[in-house]
Order: C-alpha cells, then structure tokens, then sequence
C-alpha cells in the first residue's frame, strides 16, 4: 500500500488539472458500481481529482462546471480486471511487443511497470471506450512465476501507472505444465522449491540455492510469501484449482487470486471456503483443452450465486488491445438471465464485477472501481446502457482530469469517411 | 509451447499452427497422373448426402421480422411448411388451421445467420494440435486440397454457433498461411457423422487465396519463394498462366492429363468456383482486382479486409463483398489500420457488407458484432436501419457464397433456416430461442433435448450444459 500512495502522490502531481476545477455531473442516471441499483437523477461532484459526493440531493457547489447528464448514464470508468495493456503495439512486430520477458533469464523479478507506454495506441482507443483503469500482467516466458504486474490508469498524459509490482503473475495447468519441464508434477514441485528458495535468500542462508531463482527473483517472491503482493494465478481446470487450494495451505500468508477458472463452476463451495477471489474470463464456453472442458459463459454466475467473489478479466483474449470488449462482457452475462437454465448475472452484479469487484480484488478498492467520495474520480458518462452495443462513452475524466477521445483509428476514419480522393491526395487531409 | 490457448487472437493460433508445421519437406507440386477424355463430365466427388430432418408445418405470429434483404414488417407471421418458407407478411397473413403456431410477442425473426469465413472443423477445439488441420503449409499454392477432407464433424464449435450464434450455415476455409489454399466447403450447422452429411446441397465451391503477410512469412522463413509481396503476385501470376494453359487443354477436345489443383483453378476460370481472398490491405485488394481481370476471373470476397473503407468506392464498383470484422486490429501489421467504421463507411458508399468470424468465438455472436458496427457508423452520421444491419448476416453472405436462391432470406420457396431471438438480436441482451435448419427445429432453448452435443463432450464434464 505503501509503493500505492507513493505512486497515487506522484500521480496526482503530474495529472491534477492547473487550477483545482469544481465539476458537478447532474441529472444523470448514476450507477455507483458497488452492485447497488443507479440513481436516476443523481449528482455526482469531482473536486481535485476525487469524487466528493454522489447522489439525489447533493447541493452543486457555487462555481462549480456543470455538465448536464441528463438522459445519460453516469458510472465509474470500466476497471478491466486482466490484461496486457500498454505492452504491445502491433502484436506481431517483435519490437513493439513487451508482453514477455523472453529469455531475459530473470522470472518473478521482472517488473511490467516500465515496459507499460502510454503512448501506445491502445491506450487511447481503450479510453475512448470508457476503460479507465487495468490490471496488467506479463506473459511467462521461461518461469511459471512471469514477474510483477502493475495497475494502470489509461490516462493521457506520461505517467500510466498507479501502482507497480501490485502483484506476481504464475501459471498453473498446461500452460503451467510446458513452462516446468512438462508436467503439472513439475509445476507444484517448481513452486514450493522455488518460495522455499525465497525464504533461503530471506534467511540469509549460506547454501542459498540459487537453482531456480536469481536473487532478485527470490526477493520479489519474499513479497509474495509475506501476503504483501497478491500472486494472481492463471488456471482454468476443476481439478488444478482444487490441487492449488491445497497447496496454498502450506503457504497460509499467500494471497492467492486465481485467473482465468473456466471451471471454477464445478468447485464453487471449495472456491469460496478456501477465499480465493476470481478473475475469470466471461464468455469462455468451449473445451478449448481438456482442462476446459466444463466451461460454459454460466460460469460466472454459478460461482457469484455461490458467494465467490468474482470479476471478469480477459486473459489472453486479446488482452493487450481490446478492452473495449469489456462492457460487451458484462451485457453478455446479464443476457443470460433470459435464457433457461442458463445463470447469469443482474445488471448492477455484471457493472459491479467490471468496476468495484476488480478494484477491490486487486487490494484497491479503498481508491478506485466505484463513485463515493473519497475516491479517485474516474469517471464516464455514456450515451446509453453502457453495456449495450449501441451505446458510447461521451466524457471520460481520470482523476478528475476531462481526457481527449481521439486516436488514430477515428482520424482514419475522418479522413475515409468519403473515400475518393480531392484535389490532393488523401496524405494531405487531416 | 503448448497449442493451449486458442483464446489468443486467431493470427496467434495460426502461428502456432504454422510453427508446428515448420519441418515440413520442400516443396512439392500436385502429381497429375490420371488422363481424362475430352469434354467428360466428371461426376462430382464427395456428394452432400444432407437430408433435411422432419418438421412440422410451423407459424410464429405477433413477431417483429427482419426478412434478410432490408426487409422490416412490425407484428409479422412467418409460416414454414415442408422445410420451406411458405409466408411472411402483417398480421393479416392467413395461419393455416391445425399448423404448429408459436406467439412471437417481443421476439424477433431473422434468416438464420451465416458465416462465410469459419474454421469450424478444420482447426477445431479441443484445439490440439493432432486436430490442427486447416493449413497444408507445405506449398505455397495448393488449389488441390479440400477443407472438407480436414473437417472434423464432431467439432464442439458447430453447437456452440448454432445455439448462441443462431448460425445455419457457414463456409469452412482453408487457412491462410499459402496463396492459395485449397477449395472451401459450405456446410448446413447440423450434426452428421460424416461432412458429407453436413455439406449444403449445391452450394458452389470456394478457392481459399490469400495476400500480405501470412504466406510471404510462411515461406520466405523457410527460404523459399514467395518471401516478399512482390514474390506472391508472381508465384499467383505464374500459376494463373499455368491454370489458363490446362483450361485450354481441357476444353481442346484432345485427351489431358487430369490435376487436381488445376481442376479447381480451372473451375475458377469457368467461373464456377468462387475465389474467397484474404487480404488486409487496400493497396493488395487492388492489386489483386487487377489481376483478376488479367486472368478473367472475379473475387467474391475480400475477408478481413480491415483496410476496405479506404477503397469502398473500388470494391463498390467491382462488386466485390467485404467480409469484415466489426473491430479486429493491431493484431499484425497489415492489421494496424483497422477501424470500426469500416463496415458503415463501405455500407455508405453503395458496396457489399459482411460480418464474419473467423474465430470459434465471435461466430456466436455475429450479430454482436454487427450492431456494434453499426453504432459506430451512426456515430459518424451514417444511418443503418436494423433490417439493413441483418443483411450483412444473411442475404448477403449468402450471395457471395452463391446459395441465396435458397436461403439467407425469408422469402417463400426457399429454405426454412430461420433464428427466433428472444430479443432484438442488436441488443446485447437477446440470444437465440429457436433456430429452425430446412423446417426443422435444430435448437429450442426451453428444452434441453433439443440441443446437439458432440460425440466429444459425450460424458464429460458439462455435457449437454447451457453453454
């Protein structure tokens, strides 16, 4: 939390508009994003980048800028709950594509936070399209451990992140199984050899056994053993889960988030006994491999009616470019209350589990994820039912700070709105 | 590395599926041995034996109906009977007695909906690599493969389509890793136990070709030629110019040695077998329209063709389909251009639009992605009315697929494919209630019987599941 408000400080130095601007956002149907129904009518006023209030009969502050909501919906910005923004550009070009550590050598040690650009063109498309926060993660590469991710804003300015190393990424199951030596034998073997490593380095052992582990690995792992980093695991199979749960007994300070769970159905009472919060991917519903074969998009709301705390991420899927497709998640869940013997989730449950339920999963509830005051003024007015297609962010502030919406994809767009070309060629309309 | 995580882009999975196939032999050409009398008429191998399954004369009344081909009737009947359409009108449309009628009040109607770029069976899940089989890799031009002889009946996917995605027919496609890839396979989403079984009765074939990226990485990694852009138009040109020469053979009146791959380049050229082209780029599109028109064959369709809103007025006049998705980009290079307006600014200057897939994903909500195409497009001021937006889904793929005399629309006579929504399928909230394939009720949502599960999820876990 410490390294949170540190960079949290940082942060607001660099993005809190010149002069301290009043904004209150009125008549609009606020959602606040902890599950709660909206608010038709309601209010909510920023005030130094935080939200200071929220609801029916808030007094607009003299002085303050209006923007008239009404007849929009007013939410917290959509805090996409897993993916790889920021660190990649056009995926298949090498260069642009920081998504894995490669063959760096180095494992639980490696830190996202520098490699996440905000300058790259996701970031502008994405905020476009309401997302104003994201977990991001590296990809394994050599290690189950793949290093530390960081929580992003999706900002416009040079500083994207909010938090670093805010928590460790591992894979189990068969991506876990390829990355130690082929075998999910390998992979429980893997993880208690290296953790024992890291509490070696800890201890100052002379036979440190550095076998696994560089030592800056075993230092990032520490943080990880003493439940100060969330170590967020990649699984998706019935059985993994069970076995990861079991494991974790013998590591009862570890914060263990799990990512992906296609399964996480078929286990959702030993899920919620053993406390293990979801990041779960929402529409997965084929037997992708054979450690999915009982995924269905009910998934999500088996586990919630069950009591799992559950968000929805998008872990491998697209995850570095399309977390627009977040909302579209969340509508897709709710449709499945209309569809017999299907489970899904209510309207103000599917907002929750993109806004509050990742925010606070993550260990940043406290800031970020929902509209009441104290925390950090995300947020966006839609032109419509922000999980309908048909439906746009209109104003995205982040940290109380109005963004530009334009990107490169809506300049080619102006520029081919009539194809043919005029008196110049097309290179020189803009 | 393991092929495990198909919920990458579907470029990633191809990759994968590439790299797999990397010790691959040098390169062979098709061996063309058996010699054919002039002017035979070859009886056409590997004939559907699809049989519609029984219905029962069926109307659903009180339903908004989008008829397919920009269409719209409030209140509407739709009566099917004998696995045709046989009426769809007003309220006023006459229900014969004793037929089967379902109350459509805030339901919807729409043609079934069809994907014309799907690699359902070829590169099927679970998607290992034993079941990979949607790219002959081993030759940059192979006309002479069939996707049809790589389907995988047993496919999960195919369930999966038809009950969230209200698919009722789709194209199976080679992948795009070769110039030309092979012959395309239109199927009816029904279950079989062999493709023939599921292959759409005199539905034409399609040539898989493919521009840009996918084959000049393929080979040129390998050393081999093509391994630049310039070097696919020539590899294309040179087997063109072969494939005019075989023609000409074939229609001398002389004996000739038979060859598949040139059998269905010469088809192509006879105008027979439809050329299906993947192609990014809008400079590679119009190279390609040019070609064509030096060997004197048309494009169908450009797939993927994130850059087509840039030469609309082109394709528009070549009448070339875009089988587009609504916001696919950033993926690759050639990808990087993409934007969702795509789709709405080709509708907006008169050319063909289609939404399609490629992916064992998306094809379950093609009609997402539609809608979301068409916000985009209203956001810049380009209005499409929802019966409009339901044709990129129907009539559409169907005509360049050359099936819409008999399906991709409701009109009466032809095949009684239809989706009933338990919404209107724009939203985001609504899915498919019933999806009738020839008259027949292949999907009904209030009964868990009427719902396909494949031999491979027979007695797993989540068998027979919503999905």
């Amino acid at each position: 939390m410490r390294h949170f408000l540190c960079a949290a400080a940082a942060l607001a130095a660099f993005a809190t508009p010149a002069v301290a601007e009043t904004i209150a956002i009125t008549g609009g149907r606020v959602v606040v994003g902890d599950g709660t129904a909206p608010i038709d009518g309601g209010t909510v006023i920023i005030r130094d980048g935080n939200v200071v209030a929220v609801g029916m009969s808030v007094a607009v502050p003299a002085g303050a800028r209006r923007i008239d909501a009404k007849g929009k919906w007013v939410t917290p910005g959509v805090f996409a709950g897993f993916t790889r923004l920021g660190l990649s550009e056009v995926d298949a070009v090498k260069g642009t594509n920081d998504k894995s550590g490669g063959k760096s050598g180095f494992s639980a040690a490696i830190d996202v936070a520098p490699a996440i650009d905000p300058f790259r063109s996701p970031f502008a498309v994405n905020r476009a399209a309401g997302v104003t926060r994201a977990v991001v993660a590296p990809e394994a590469a050599e290690s189950i451990f793949a290093g530390q991710g960081a929580i992003a804003d999706l900002g416009a300015d040079s500083n994207p992140v909010t938090k670093a190393r805010a928590f460790q990424f591992a894979e189990f199951g068969e991506d876990g199984s390829a990355l130690s030596g082929g075998s999910r034998a390998g992979t429980h073997l893997h993880f208690r050899a290296m953790l024992r490593e890291a509490q070696d380095y800890a201890a100052g052992r002379g036979n440190f056994d550095d076998e696994l582990l560089k030592a800056e690995d075993a230092k990032a792992l520490l943080n990880v053993l003493r439940g100060e980093t969330r170590l967020l695991i990649h699984v998706e199979g019935a059985n993994d889960m069970l076995r990861l749960i079991e494991l974790k007994r013998d590591f009862p300070s570890v914060k263990i988030v799990f990512v992906g769970a296609s399964e996480g159905w078929r286990i959702a009472p030993q899920l919620l006994e053993a406390g293990v919060p979801i990041i779960a991917s929402a529409l997965n519903d084929l037997p992708v491999t054979f450690e999915m074969l009982g995924a269905t998009q009910s998934n999500i709301g088996r586990m919630k009616d069950a009591g799992v705390q559950v968000a929805i991420g998008m872990i491998n899927d697209r995850d570095s470019h399309q977390l627009r497709y977040t909302t579209q998640y969340a509508g897709n869940i709710v449709s499945l209350q209309f569809v017999p013997g299907a489970t899904g989730l209510t309207w103000d449950e599917a907002f929750a589990a993109i806004s509050s339920v990742p925010a606070d999963i993550m260990g940043v509830g406290d800031r970020l994820g929902s509209l009441k005051a104290g925390k950090a003024a995300d947020v966006v007015i839609w032109d419509g039912d922000p999980l309908e297609l048909s439906s746009a962010a209109t104003t995205v502030f982040i940290d109380g700070v109005e963004q530009p919406l334009t990107n490169r994809q809506n300049r080619l767009r102006d520029r081919y709105a009539r194809p043919t070309e005029g008196d110049l060629p097309k290179a020189y309309d803009r | 590395m393991a092929i495990s995580n198909a919920w990458r882009s579907a470029y990633l999975v191809l990759l994968l599926a590439l790299m797999a196939c990397s010790n691959a032999e040098g390169p062979k050409t098709a061996s063309a041995t058996p010699v054919a009398k002039p002017a035979e008429k070859l009886p056409a191998p590997f004939p559907s034996t699809y049989k519609a399954y029984p219905g029962v004369a069926t109307a659903i009344r009180n339903v908004t109906v989008y008829d397919g081909e920009g269409g719209k009737i409030d209140n509407g009947v739709v009566f099917m009977t004998a696995g045709k359409i046989s009426s769809v009108g007003g309220p006023e449309t006459a229900i014969p007695a004793g037929v089967m009628v379902i109350d459509g009040t805030g339901k919807f109607v729409t043609p079934g909906i069809i994907d014309i770029h799907s690699h359902l069976g070829d590169y099927p899940t679970p998607s290992v690599e034993a079941n990979s089989d949607g790219n002959e890799a081993t030759s940059p031009t192979t006309p002479e493969v069939w996707a049809e002889h790589s389907v995988w009946p047993q496919d999960p996917g195919f369930s999966r389509a038809l009950t969230n995605g209200g698919i009722t027919a789709l194209q199976i496609l080679p992948g795009s890793a070769n110039l030309m890839g092979g012959r395309s396979v239109v199927l009816k989403n029904v279950y079989a136990r062999t493709v023939q079984g599921m292959k759409f009765p005199g539905a034409p074939y399609g040539l898989k070709m493919a521009c840009g990226e996918n084959p000049k990485r393929v080979y040129g990694s390998k050393g081999w030629m093509p391994s630049t852009r310039m070097g696919n138009l020539a590899v294309n040109r040179q087997t063109w110019i072969k494939a005019q020469e075989y023609k000409k053979k074939r229609d001398s009146g002389k004996e000739y040695k038979r060859d598949l791959g040139m059998e269905t380049l010469a088809g192509v050229l006879d105008g027979d077998i439809k050329i299906q082209n993947h192609c990014y780029r809008a400079d590679e599109m119009a190279i390609v329209l040019d070609m064509a028109k030096e060997f004197g064959y048309t494009v169908s369709t450009f797939h993927h063709a994130v850059e087509s809103y840039k030469i609309a007025d082109l394709l528009r006049d070549n009448g070339v389909c875009s089988a587009v998705w609504a916001d696919w980009w950033g993926f690759k290079m050639e990808a990087y251009d993409a934007i969702p307006e795509n789709a709405a600014i080709l509708q907006n200057t008169g050319a063909c639009v289609i939404i399609h897939s490629d992916d064992e994903n998306q094809i379950q909500r093609l009609n997402q992605e539609a809608a979301k195409a068409q916000a985009d497009g209203r956001r810049m001021g380009i209005n499409i009315s929802d019966a409009e937006v339901i044709k990129w889904l129907t009539y559409n793929p169907a005509k360049a697929l050359g099936i819409a005399d008999k399906t991709g629309s409701l009109k009466p006579g032809k095949m009684a494919d239809l989706v009933l929504w338990n919404g209107n399928p724009l939203s985001v909230y609504a899915r498919p209630d019933k999806v009738w394939i020839d008259g027949a009720l292949m999907f009904d949502a209030s009964n868990p019987k009427i719902r396909p599960v494949s031999d491979f999820e027979l007695g797993q876990p989540g068998e027979g599941d919503v999905k």
